[in-house]
C-alpha cells in the first residue's frame, strides 16, 4: 500500500468520526453538499478529463436524479420502497437520455458536441419550468422522505458512503483495459481507431456511466434539501462541476473532490464575509477572478500540478544515478554500417 | 503466389487534384514491397487508402481477395492492416509502456473490460513490455510519449505496429526523423520480421539506399501514378525511373 492510500483511508476515518466531534449544524450541511457535488464532478471528470468529451449539459443528469426523487416521493408515498423505485428510475432514465444524447451528439465534434448538449439541457430545464401542474415550475416542490434519511449524520454518512464508492469505483475503471482506452481516446482519437477500436461504443458507455452517477448524485442533492426546482436544470449546475473539475485537476481522480470542497468552501466563507464589505456577496465576481488565474497559471488543476512537482523531484533524485551511455562506440559502428550501406548501391 | 493486398484502379482526388490516380496494385502474401517516389507522389495517400483513413474517389481496394473499401481503419485493423503514422501519432500524455499496451490489448480482444486491474492482465503487459525491448525502448517505459525525443516516438510508433501484430504492416517513413545511429537497428528489426516468414510489409521509404537490400520488390509511384513496379535490380535499371527520380536524386547527391 502506497502513502496516499493510507493518507486517503486516514481521511475517510477522520471524515467518519467528524460528526461525532464537533455538532455544528451547518458544516454538516456543508460536507454533506461536498460530497455530493463532488461525486457530480467526478462523473463530470469522466468526459472532461478521462475521455476527452466537453458536455455542457451534465446538469440535466443530475436535474432527472433530483425530479425522479423529489416527484415520485410527493406524488407516491415516501417510504423506502418508493425510495427505491425512485432510484431505479433515475438510473434508467439517466441511462436512455445518456444514451441517446451520445448517439445525436457524439458523431459531432468538441464545441458542436458542447452546443448540442448545452441545448438538449436548455430544454429539459424549460420543460421542468412549463410543465407546472407536474412541476410547479420555477416554485419547484417540496417532499417528505422517509424518516432514516431525516437524520443529518446519518445522511452525511450516506454521502460519504457515496462518494467513497464513487471514489472506488473510478479508480478501478481508470485503471482497467476499458479506462486506458477512454484515456486514449481523450489523447488522439484517430491513432485509437487504427489500433482496431471502436472509439464510437467507448465514448457512448462513457457518456452512460458518468450520466448515470450524475443522477445518483441529483437524487442526493435533493434529498438533503427535500425540495427540488429548476435550477437543479440549470446551467450554473454544469458550470459548478466544470469549475470544481478544473480548479482540482482535471483527469485526476480526487482532483474533482477537493474542487468540490474547495468552491463550496469558498462560497459558504465569502458569504459570511459579506459584513465586511459588499464585494463578498456577489461572490461570483471573485470566483470569476480564481478561475481565470487557475486556468492560466495552473491548467491541470491543483491536484494536477502536485503530481508533477513530485514526478520532477522523483526525476531529480533518479537522474543522478543514470550511468553515461557508450555512445562513441554505437555512432561508429553504425557510421560503417551506413557506409556498407551506401557501397553496395553505388557498386 | 497468393495476393493479399491488391487495389484496382485506385483513385484519390482532392478538389479536382489527383493525389493518386488509377493506381492498380498487387502485393504477394509475404513480400516485403517497398513503395518509394519524390515527395507529393502520393505515397502516404495511397497507404491511407489502403488503411481505410480515405476512402477512394474510385476504384477497389481488396484483402485477400475480400473487397475492404468501405470498411473503416478500426475494422481494417482487425482484419489485419496495421499501420504506422509519417508523422508521429501516438498518445502524448500516456507512457510509453501504456502506448504500447493499447496495441497488444487490442491484438488481444480485450475491448470492454471495465472492471479488472490491467495488472491483472499479465500476457497484455509481458507482450508490452517485449515489443519495447526489440525497439530498444525498455528503459524509456515509464516516460511520457510526448517527453520522449523525436526519434524516440518513431521508435514507440513502430513499437505500436509490432504489437499490433498484424499480417499486414504498412511503415510510412520508419525511419525519418530517426538520429543516424538508430537507423541500422530499426532496419534490423524490419529484417527480422521479414526473416519470420508471415508477415506481407508494404514500406514507403525516401532513401533509395536503405531498401534496395531489403525488398523483394519496389514500386515508384510519381505524381500520383505508377511509374513501375517489379525486382529491384529492374527497377535500378529502368530508365524512365532513372529519369524521374533516381537520376535528379544521384546527381545532386554524388
Amino acid at each position: 500500500m502506497n502513502k496516499s492510500t493510507i493518507a486517503l483511508i486516514v481521511l475517510v476515518i477522520g471524515l467518519i468520526l467528524l460528526p461525532f466531534i464537533q455538532d455544528s449544524r451547518s458544516i454538516l450541511i456543508l460536507m454533506t453538499q461536498i460530497f455530493i457535488l463532488g461525486v457530480f464532478a467526478m462523473s463530470y471528470n469522466l468526459l472532461l478529463g478521462y475521455t476527452g468529451i466537453i458536455s455542457f449539459g451534465h446538469a440535466m443528469f443530475f436535474g432527472i436524479g433530483a425530479y425522479s426523487i423529489g416527484l415520485i416521493m410527493r406524488y407516491y408515498e415516501p417510504t423506502y420502497l418508493y425510495f427505491l423505485f425512485a432510484v431505479v428510475t433515475t438510473l434508467i432514465l439517466t441511462a436512455i437520455v445518456s444514451y441517446l444524447v451520445g448517439l445525436l451528439t457524439l458523431r459531432l465534434h468538441s464545441h458542436f458536441f458542447a452546443m448540442f448538449t448545452f441545448a438538449i439541457a436548455g430544454l429539459f430545464l424549460v420543460a421542468a419550468e412549463k410543465w407546472r401542474s407536474l412541476t410547479l415550475g420555477n416554485d419547484g416542490i417540496t417532499f417528505k422522505i422517509p424518516d432514516f434519511f431525516k437524520d443529518r449524520v446519518i445522511f452525511y454518512l450516506l454521502s460519504l458512503g457515496l462518494l467513497v464508492l464513487a471514489y472506488l469505483f473510478f479508480r478501478r475503471f481508470t485503471q482497467s483495459p476499458f479506462g486506458k482506452v477512454l484515456q486514449a481516446i481523450r489523447e488522439n482519437e484517430k491513432r485509437v481507431e487504427s489500433l482496431g477500436y471502436r472509439v464510437f461504443h467507448y465514448k457512448i458507455i462513457a457518456n452512460v456511466i458518468s450520466g448515470m452517477i450524475a443522477g445518483l448524485a441529483g437524487i442526493f442533492y435533493a434529498v438533503s434539501l427535500r425540495f427540488v426546482n429548476t435550477s437543479v436544470f440549470s446551467t450554473e449546475i454544469t458550470l459548478d462541476a466544470l469549475m470544481m473539475t478544473i480548479i482540482g485537476g482535471v483527469g485526476t481522480l480526487f482532483g474533482p473532490i477537493l474542487g468540490s470542497a474547495i468552491v463550496q468552501f469558498a462560497q459558504y466563507s465569502l458569504m459570511d464575509l459579506a459584513k465586511v464589505h459588499w464585494i463578498f456577496e456577489r461572490w461570483v465576481i471573485l470566483f470569476g477572478i480564481i478561475y481565470i488565474v487557475v486556468v492560466m497559471f495552473f491548467p491541470s488543476g491543483i491536484v494536477g500540478t502536485v503530481k508533477t512537482w513530485f514526478t520532477r523531484r522523483n526525476k531529480q533524485i533518479l537522474g543522478k544515478k543514470k550511468p553515461e551511455g557508450k555512445k562513441s562506440m554505437e555512432s561508429s559502428k553504425a557510421d560503417a554500417m551506413k557506409n556498407i550501406l551506401k557501397g553496395e548501391v553505388d557498386g | 503466389m497468393d495476393t493479399i493486398i491488391e487495389t484496382i484502379n485506385v483513385t484519390k482526388s482532392f478538389d479536382g487534384h489527383e493525389a493518386v490516380s488509377d493506381v492498380s496494385l498487387k502485393v504477394s502474401k509475404n513480400e516485403l514491397k517497398s513503395i518509394i517516389g519524390p515527395n507529393g507522389a502520393g505515397k502516404t495517400t495511397l497507404f491511407n487508402l489502403l488503411s481505410g483513413q480515405l476512402k477512394p474517389t474510385a476504384g477497389e481496394v481488396l484483402l485477400s481477395g475480400e473487397h475492404v473499401t468501405s470498411l473503416s481503419p478500426t475494422y481494417r485493423t482487425r482484419k489485419g492492416i496495421g499501420r504506422s503514422f509519417q508523422i508521429t501519432n501516438v498518445f502524448p500524455n500516456l507512457t510509453c509502456f501504456e502506448n504500447v499496451r493499447l496495441a497488444v490489448q487490442s491484438k488481444e480482444g480485450v475491448y470492454y473490460n471495465m472492471l479488472s486491474h490491467f495488472t491483472s492482465h499479465k500476457k497484455i503487459n509481458d507482450l508490452a513490455h517485449e515489443v519495447l525491448s526489440t525497439v530498444l525502448l525498455d528503459s524509456k517505459a515509464e516516460e511520457l510519449a510526448k517527453n520522449l525525443a523525436h526519434g524516440e516516438q518513431r521508435k514507440l510508433e513502430i513499437a505500436m505496429l509490432l504489437a499490433l501484430d498484424t499480417e499486414v504492416l504498412l511503415l510510412d517513413e520508419p525511419t525519418a526523423g530517426m538520429s543516424i545511429e538508430e537507423v541500422p537497428k530499426i532496419l534490423e528489426v524490419i529484417k527480422q520480421i521479414k526473416e519470420t516468414q508471415n508477415r506481407t510489409i508494404l514500406l514507403i521509404e525516401h532513401k533509395m539506399d536503405m531498401v534496395l537490400d531489403l525488398s523483394d520488390s519496389i514500386t515508384v509511384m510519381f505524381n500520383g501514378a505508377l511509374l513501375a513496379d517489379g525486382k529491384p535490380e529492374e527497377i535500378m535499371a529502368n530508365e524512365q525511373v532513372q529519369t524521374a527520380y533516381l537520376g535528379g536524386l544521384y546527381n545532386e547527391s554524388s
